[in-house]
């Protein structure tokens, strides 16, 4: 067990050693650092009042000035603030559902690709039924009837999104089964779990790990969608919640750039460098993706 | 990156040896079939959703409502039937499901039908353009990869992919149509026609088509970032096959060779995947018809979940799954008729 340890111990340090000459994964990961350190400390930094309806200082639409760098909102409130308190839900949305869907994608496409006959066709079909229909007519669904909170949210987006890894990690699998290491396990009496346990999920890690970072970005994408039409919490404003706000209080119609703008430029950036890192991490771990 | 994912996943599917045996009338059977049943676990999960969680289903199909006694009374004998009674009732029309629109009492595909052409018309050029000028840019940045073109086509398709498409509609509008940063708003804030001008004219059309103009601009540029970055992806990797190096060696020129070579092939999993995306296509119609008021099915979507208006959400839910499901049968039965490598 200790020699396994030393060697994936090893395996992580080439890892990162290839992961610090990419230059645009790096990029990705320092702008995702920056929104990281915003979200942990958004508690410590934004007073509560700053956010609430009722204490708020400001004018309604005030174009941005020296107290309110990016102005303020339809009841005066500073965008900027709303914007810092909505890194932490957005990331923790998109996080906390990429972990269902991970999690959910994992196991149905190891044990797809492990177990043969009717069981594991079951699975296939219900990967290909959730891979066919539409994502958001089913989340739209899925939401009004759980009703909307951050919670249900999560769940949503998390069951919703799991198919695609399901589909890769099943493909990976297939492969891996039919290596001489299995065969020997078999061979020696290990049972099902066993050899999914520690034979296949080892080996899928690195790309589950890669396909990770890219399901966030379109995690945080669906978050934002959803809110945007009213789906999220209310309560707990994320960037597409703030838009959504926006909107209905026709900030577009007034020209109030200052709400719109910042908003989406921060779904830009946090979905980019999540693409940008799981790309490169992509280019690492995958060997068919080499030049 | 969804579709991209679909390119390399797609290539490492096992072709076990029972397909190779195959006919090709056997093989289309079969993805009808597939088809069929596929739609059929539609039909059932959306009957079950709303009566088989826990509470009240009368409380969820009323909630925010404020309906008449004798509605109330009407929505609850029809929920309160036995549940196969329900069941095959619902059957018999999974469309309506026998209960109106509950924030607009009528009949749910009445409704639907006045929105289905606008969505159509918006969706299907927007497709349209997406793909023409998609698939061009994909050619040139795949072609030479590394390149000037390649490095900022591929950037800025990146950005676009990373963009919530309503808020790339809410900046056009602002910019645009209100008027901000000095750009006088030359286009209408929303709607299909302006008021009182007769669409059956061709001033009408015009009006139509001046209205359409910032949606479309909207979902194109979302669109054609997917396209353009699995044309550049399929084209990279035609780019190593054997046959390309043959066609230079034979001294073909390189518009030659990546005109009549390279690109035929590569366009076969582009344009099946173009099929593929239907279901992300119409993502972008519900939030972009609901920025620009288009009165499609997209709005109407957001109009049925702001009620929240359930017989309504589950008709369109429907018609939206019906429709991925035809063109994922489509893409499909074009591979198999198109590429002689899948049917061997």
């Amino acid at each position: 067990m200790s020699i396994a340890t030393q060697r994936r111990r090893i395996a992580l340090t080439r890892f990162w050693m290839s992961f610090r000459h990419d230059r645009t994964g790096m990029i990705g990961l320092g702008i995702l650092g920056a929104f990281i350190i915003v979200a942990v400390l958004a508690p410590i930094l934004i007073p509560a009042s700053a956010l609430d309806v009722t204490k708020a200082d400001g004018g309604r639409f005030q174009p941005p000035s020296l107290a309110y760098p990016l102005g303020t909102d339809d009841s005066g409130r500073s965008v900027l603030l709303l914007i810092a308190s909505g890194t932490r839900i957005s990331l923790t949305v998109g996080i906390a559902a990429t972990i269902i869907s991970m999690v959910i994608g994992t196991t149905v496409g190891i044990m797809a690709g492990h177990f043969r006959g009717p069981g594991s066709h079951a699975l296939v079909g219900v990967t290909d039924w959730f891979l066919v229909i539409p994502f958001l007519p089913l989340a739209i669904v899925l939401a009004t009837v759980l009703g909307p909170s951050l919670l249900n949210l999560i769940i949503v987006i998390g069951v919703t999104s799991w198919a695609g890894t399901a589909r890769l990690i099943r493909a990976q699998t297939l492969s891996i089964e039919g290596r001489p290491y299995l065969e020997r396990a078999k061979a020696l009496g290990a049972g099902n779990w066993f050899q999914m346990s520690r034979h296949v999920l080892p080996n899928v890690i690195p790309l589950v790990l890669a396909n990770t970072t890219l399901t966030v970005a379109i995690a945080i994408l669906s978050e934002t969608t959803l809110s945007f039409l009213g789906l999220g919490d209310p309560m707990a404003p994320s960037w597409g919640a703030i838009l959504d706000n926006a909107f209905s209080t026709g900030a577009v119609s007034r020209g109030a750039w200052w709400f719109v703008l910042p908003p989406g430029l921060c779904v830009i950036a946090v979905v980019l460098s999540f693409t940008l890192v799981g790309r490169a991490m992509e280019r690492i771990v995958d060997p068919r993706g080499r030049d | 990156m969804s579709l991209i994912q679909e390119v390399a996943v797609g290539g490492n599917e096992p072709q076990g040896a029972s397909r190779r045996g195959r006919s090709l009338g056997l093989t289309i059977g079969a993805k009808f079939l597939r088809a069929i049943v596929t739609l059929l676990f539609v039909i059932l999960f959306n009957f079950f959703l709303f009566r088989m969680l826990p509470g009240d289903p009368i409380g969820l199909y009323a909630r925010g409502r404020n309906q008449d006694a004798e509605q109330m009374l009407e929505l609850r004998r029809l929920l309160n039937r036995p549940l196969w009674e329900q069941f095959i009732n619902y059957m018999s029309n999974p469309f309506s499901s026998g209960i109106d629109s509950t924030r607009f009492s009528r009949p749910v595909w009445e409704m639907i039908g006045e929105r289905v052409w606008p969505t159509v018309l918006l969706l299907g050029t927007a497709v349209a353009l997406a793909a023409i000028i998609g698939i061009w840019i994909g050619t040139r940045s795949g072609w030479k990869p590394g390149r000037k073109f390649d490095r900022v086509s591929t950037g800025t398709t990146l950005t676009l992919y990373a963009m919530p498409e309503f808020w790339l509609g809410m900046l056009l509008l602002m910019v645009f149509s209100v008027g901000s940063f000095g750009i006088p708003g030359f286009f209408p804030v929303g709607g299909i026609v302006s008021p009182g001008v007769d669409t059956s004219t061709p001033i009408g059309w015009f009006n139509v088509l001046w209205h359409m103009v910032l949606p479309c601009a909207t979902l194109t540029l979302i669109y054609l970032a997917d396209y353009s970055l699995v044309m550049r992806a399929s084209l990279m990797d035609e780019r190593k096959q054997e046959y390309i190096g043959l066609a230079r060696a034979k001294g073909l020129r390189d518009s030659a060779v990546r005109k009549r070579h390279a690109v035929p092939n590569a366009l076969l999993p582009t344009i099946t995947l173009i099929f593929l995306s239907l279901g992300f296509v119409v993502t972008g119609a519900i939030t972009v018809e609901t920025v620009f008021s288009w009165p499609g099915l997209g709005l109407l979507s957001y109009e049925a979940l702001r009620g929240p208006d359930i017989p309504l959400l589950q008709a369109i839910f429907l018609l939206f799954s019906i429709a991925v499901i035809c063109a994922n049968l489509i893409a499909e039965l074009l591979y198999v008729l198109i590429d002689p490598r899948v049917r061997s």
